[in-house]
């Protein structure tokens, strides 16, 4: 099954909201060797946050999406300001542009990561590749 | 960073990935895709074996990023393509992913950098690029 043409444009529900704990940069910091101030996170740590609103999104039945089809094809952020232990954050997903190429969708989304107060973070966008059943 | 002009190429940076930091960042992420831990499952899917997330080689360019702007926090714009697996083996030694940087362009705030990630000698992202704020 395809990925529905009528999604490019869409938008969908702001993720739950994520609090940003020391712990939890620590974690990523670990995992990744980073260096730490006591209070920024890494670069990459957002996609903590826009992760959880592309799987709401390829989980969602209007999607049609199998989750085992999908492959990270691209990775892009831009920043307002880093995220820093204390945020709040949510992300809200749109998807941006659809392409089927040689039995493959293509999906472009972009994900706004905003604050307790609703002002910018960053935004993240990802290029997702999905294969459709059956297809070569 | 103050003194960096195009053309300027940063120290290589050299980082040793073992399964416990891909363990470990799945839990920090919630990736919990079991290509990154299971190697019946990677090869269940055609791979030589548990590869690193794509988002783990992208914060080790971050972590280049870092290094070469001295502090956390300077990073405005990163982006890359996934193009080529890191494989991670099942031993104590992991493979090195190195990290090389180019400065491509210098305005009044902002240092781009073009960045090389290379694993085994093969680039493992494709066109990966940042723009970091200056101090």
């Amino acid at each position: 099954m395809a990925v529905d043409p009528a999604l490019a444009g869409r938008s969908f529900p702001a993720t739950e909201p994520y609090d940003v704990s020391r712990e939890k940069v620590l974690e990523f910091v670990r995992a990744t060797g980073s260096d730490f101030d006591g209070r920024t996170a890494p670069a990459t740590f957002p996609i903590v946050v826009a992760f959880a609103a592309m799987t709401a999104f390829m989980e969602d039945p209007a999607a049609g999406i199998a989750l085992h089809n999908v492959v990270h094809g691209e990775q892009r952020f831009t920043y307002t300001r880093p995220a820093v232990v204390g945020d709040r954050l949510t992300a809200t997903l749109t998807v941006d542009s659809l392409r089927q190429i040689g039995g493959a969708d293509i999906v472009g989304t972009r994900s706004e990561v905003v604050d307790a107060t609703g002002e910018p973070v960053c935004t993240a966008f990802a290029t997702l590749v999905h294969r459709a059943e059956g297809a070569g | 960073m103050s003194d960096l002009a195009t053309g300027d190429v940063l120290p290589v940076q050299t980082y040793r990935v073992t399964r416990a930091d891909l363990v470990r960042y799945a839990g920090a992420s919630g990736d919990f895709n079991p290509i990154h831990w299971s190697d019946r499952v990677a090869g269940s899917v055609g791979l030589p074996g548990v590869i690193a997330h794509g988002m783990y080689t992208m914060a080790l360019a971050a972590r280049a990023l870092d290094a070469w702007a001295g502090a956390p926090g300077r990073v405005r714009e990163l982006g890359c393509k996934f193009t080529k697996p890191v494989v991670v083996p099942d031993d104590d030694e992991g493979v090195e992913v190195q990290v090389a940087g180019t400065v491509s362009a210098v305005t009044d705030e902002t240092v781009q950098v073009a960045l090389e990630v290379t694993c085994g000698g093969v680039k493992v992202l494709g066109v990966p690029k940042a723009v970091l704020v200056r101090g």
